[in-house]
């Protein structure tokens, strides 16, 4: 069996266990709920319009990787799940659910990437969340993803992390640190700050040097900030890509109320992604918000704002050549590469494009809560992103930015995998190592 | 809130403290926070070894290894939870509680403020401190803590089966309960929230969900008959008793009452319902159109609406009014009888009415980082560098405002007719 082939054969008691129970009946209601009460005029204008040109193949990563395997295709993966479900009017068998749970969740980022590509505009990506929806509905959803989302209900942080690991964390993380910066605080719960940081799960949990230095970068930047010392802390959200939208928005408003009760006017959120897009899109709306009730801004935009305010200043610059990993969430729904260039430059003296870039790049293929489906579907995202290994090859870069968690997971995976010869790091890694900092001994 | 008819209600400005002074040497002072009769203003100190508590400039005589979260209660005595030798115990007045745990934190006071009790964690076990006493039953993990308003009863999400890594369908059995005062239900749920006392503190709702998708609420261990989508926090009605939630019906937000339909679920969200004393009125925030807020009496929504966001909900005592804080346009102002105040600020806090009801009253933040108190929609002449959330004297003629101006602490007792 070729590598790809292997690929697809994949133990997941998250999807065969939970499908081997359904009867036709609930997968048939279920199905037809969804279609016809939760998602109608843009899920028809969707799938009514497709005229199977496929000129969004291209777009797609997994697509390119899997030698132009049509199976792959944007609107194959369409074709092979809600394409279905509707002629078939919802009779479809448990082996068929476990194909679409699988390719909604493990073979396609919901990056978006192909929404550019196609004429009409058809969002692939937002069909890929429908089929989502109805398999978190019927309760066939990868082990790794829904042990994630059962995080997020019972802490309202998607990594069991406690009420006290969280303080705790917070208050080791400041007297690390002051032993370069005496004077470092992280304020707890201060209310009337300007800001409250939010950070994800994983930054308490294993990546805690990323806590540290954003609170360098705060106290050198005399910024007015705070933490919360409750949940709501973390901006994560997995439920989002689980389909359990009712988790999703459950913790979208812990996090916007806690914004609210500490009196902030705004959120900086650390790098990541998939958060943002939870925030600015899909969670707010959920909840009846517009738009986001409280700002939150990308750690991009507020290393930027630190820069243009003259806040941030630049100590050294970073020799070695770097690139650029443009974060689908941030670049392509938000539009924040240009600021992050701005950010790379002044602290990069050697930086390297990746091509294509911005709101063209390729995904990490970790994203869309893939990374979060966990070991079993590894090999699905690394085999079905070879053109990112190829990418970040061609710049010859020894250093790769990626101001995104779930990006840094799978580009860690890419990688190891293709045996690439560069350094992964996030932005702040390179700011707190090239940052002028007075409070410093 | 305790009586506070024996406080000085003298109208005038009184020189509490120079917020910099503090009798040690001090590396730094951190936030202040002000006693409710404005007679103290506290402060954690970070001393060259470890921290000090700091009221009035006086160092509390006892150092510790860390100490944060400082808090008074509302009768006026201050705690901070504090680390001494790597344990944590709770400073009231500068006396620690004799015993000590891995880990304290949330600080919570009765309605009077004579239980103070506090969430702990006890070599890897959870549950609450009430007055220095630990929960006698002890669990793997608890979170969602409450205290009943008389301080007799404590509540918490607790774990009754222990999991291992990704063992989701052992979640999805139930592995949830709910514990007062250390007592587990003997409910399993997937998952509970935010449990209330009612107002008698006898009565405990909390909301549940028993699968993936069915919620519910669940008084005193019996659950609704019906299920929801989806459901916000419960309320007791003070006068029936009767228990009200948020919940969620084919995509839409409605109110029930003991499980059945109150307010039709047309509402995009609905959320933080409030009974007036009397229970005959209850309000709640709620969005009637996609992006548009405003306040809800009895289930209809008032005919002004804001696009970004409606909170900190306040039921006057009387019950017959409601204010809220409305944010549009990225600016602040009040909800309040139906109509917007005039003027916007850059941050507001909660609205506070006055004890007949006929004032309300609020700190705002104005351009510049200055802030000031507003009294129905008049601003006090004088602004300041802090201020703290006005209070009113019991016979709604005054109220008292806390605040910091040019380096002071300051207490000033103004008229409410002075703005
Ligand atoms: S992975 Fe991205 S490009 Fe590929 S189908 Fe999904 S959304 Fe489109
Ligand atoms: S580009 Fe659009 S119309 Fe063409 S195949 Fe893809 S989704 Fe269908």
């Amino acid at each position: 069996m070729s590598e790809a082939a292997l690929a697809q054969k994949i133990d997941d008691p998250g999807l065969d266990e939970t499908a081997a129970k359904l009867t036709p009946e609930r997968i048939r209601t279920t199905i037809n709920r969804v279609l016809q009460q939760e998602n109608s005029a843009r899920l028809k204008a969707f799938v009514g319009t497709c005229v199977s040109c496929g000129l969004c193949s291209d777009a797609c990563h997994f697509f390119l990787s899997h030698d132009r395997d049509p199976k792959y295709s944007p609107a194959g993966k369409v074709k092979q799940t809600l394409w279905e479900m509707i002629r078939t009017k919802g009779n479809v068998s448990q082996e068929f659910i476990v194909r679409a749970a699988t390719i909604a969740y493990t073979e396609c980022n919901v990056c978006k990437r192909c929404v550019q590509y196609c004429p009409f505009g058809i969002d692939t990506a937002y069909l890929m969340t429908v089929v989502r929806r109805i398999c978190h509905l019927l309760g066939v959803t990868p082990l790794y993803l829904q042990d994630t989302s059962h995080s997020h209900a019972s802490t309202f942080n998607q990594m069991w992390v406690k009420d006290d690991e969280w303080i705790d964390t917070l208050q080791w993380q400041e007297d690390e640190y002051r032993d370069e910066i005496p004077n470092l605080r992280i304020p707890l719960e201060k209310e009337g700050a300007d800001f409250f940081y939010s950070v994800i799960g994983p930054e308490p949990k294993f990546r805690t040097q990323l806590i540290g230095q954003a609170a360098v970068l705060m106290n050198e930047c005399g910024v007015d900030w705070t933490m919360p010392a409750t949940p709501g802390w973390d901006n994560s959200d997995m439920s989002m890509y689980s389909g359990d939208l009712e988790i999703m928005g459950r913790i979208k408003r812990a996090h916007f109320e806690t914004a609210r009760r500490l009196r902030v006017k705004r959120v900086v959120m650390g790098e990541c992604g998939h958060a943002y897009r939870s925030v600015y899109d899909v969670g707010n709306r959920w909840l009846g918000w517009r738009e986001m009730p409280i700002p939150v801004i990308h750690a991009l935009q507020f290393y930027w704002e630190m820069l243009k305010e003259g806040r941030l200043k630049v100590a050294t610059q970073m020799e070695e050549p770097c690139t650029f990993h443009d974060p689908c969430n941030v670049v392509r729904g938000m539009g924040l590469h240009e600021m992050a260039r701005d950010v790379v430059r002044a602290f990069c003296s050697n930086f390297i494009e990746m091509e294509p870039n911005r709101e063209q790049n390729y995904c990490c293929s970790a994203g869309g809560g893939v990374i979060n489906c966990g070991p079993p579907h590894t090999k699905t995202r690394v085999l079905g992103n070879r053109v990112k290994a190829e990418q970040i090859t061609a710049t010859g870069a020894k250093v790769l930015i990626a101001p995104c968690h779930n990006c840094h997971g799978g580009l860690e995976d890419i990688i190891n995998h293709y045996k690439l010869d560069v350094k992964l790091v996030f932005l702040i890694d390179i700011i707190y190592a090239h940052m002028h900092k007075s409070n410093a001994i | 809130m305790p009586e506070n008819g024996h406080w000085n209600w003298e109208p005038g400005e009184r020189v509490i403290h120079e917020v910099k002074d503090c009798d040690a040497e001090v590396s730094w002072l951190e936030e202040l926070h002000a006693s409710p009769d404005g007679e103290q203003v506290a402060v954690v100190a970070k001393l060259e070894e470890g921290y000090g508590v700091c009221v009035n400039g006086k160092l509390w005589e006892q150092t510790f290894d860390r100490a944060w979260y400082p808090k008074f209660s509302p009768d006026g005595r201050l705690t901070a939870l504090v680390n001494v030798d790597g344990e944590w115990t709770l400073a009231v007045d500068g006396e620690v509680w004799p015993e000590t745990y891995t880990c304290l934190w949330n600080t919570l006071f009765s309605e009077t403020g004579d239980t103070i009790a506090a969430c702990a964690q006890a070599d890897g076990v959870y549950g609450m401190v009430v007055n220095g006493e630990i929960w006698e039953q002890l669990y793997d993990t608890a979170n969602e803590f409450n205290l009943s308003s008389d301080g007799k009863r404590s509540a918490a999400v607790v774990v009754m089966v222990s999991m291992g890594q990704a063992e989701i369908f052992t979640y999805q059995k139930g592995c949830y309960s709910v514990a007062v005062n250390g007592e587990a239900w003997d409910n399993r749920f997937v998952n509970a929230w935010t449990p209330v006392f009612d107002p008698s503190d006898k009565r405990l709702a909390v909301q549940t969900r028993s699968t993936l998708y069915d919620y519910t609420i669940v008084v005193d261990g019996k659950p609704w008959s019906q299920n929801f989508s989806a459901t916000w926090e419960p309320r007791f009605n003070p006068s029936t008793g009767a228990v009200v939630a948020p919940v969620r019906q084919a995509g839409k937000w409605g109110m029930a009452e003991d499980g059945r339909i109150l307010w039709d679920p047309t509402f995009y969200q609905l959320w933080h319902q409030a009974f007036s004393p009397d229970g005959k009125k209850l309000y709640a925030i709620g969005a009637p159109k996609y992006g548009r807020w405003t306040l809800v009496e009895n289930g209809s929504p008032w005919p002004l609406t804001v696009g970004d966001m409606v909170e900190d909900l306040t039921v006057s005592p009387d019950g017959a009014r409601v204010a809220a804080a409305a944010k549009e346009g990225g600016r602040w102002t009040f909800m309040v009888d139906q109509s917007l105040w005039n003027s916007w600020y850059e941050m507001i806090w909660s609205p506070v009415f006055s004890p007949d009801s006929k004032h309300l009253a609020a700190k705002v933040e104005l351009p510049g980082k200055r802030y000031t108190v507003v009294m129905n929609g008049k601003p006090l002449k004088e602004t300041f560098e802090q201020c703290w959330e006005p209070v009113f004297s019991p016979d709604s003629r005054s109220v008292l405002i806390r605040a910091v101006q040019d380096g002071k602490f300051k207490r000033i007792v103004a008229g409410v007719h002075d703005f």
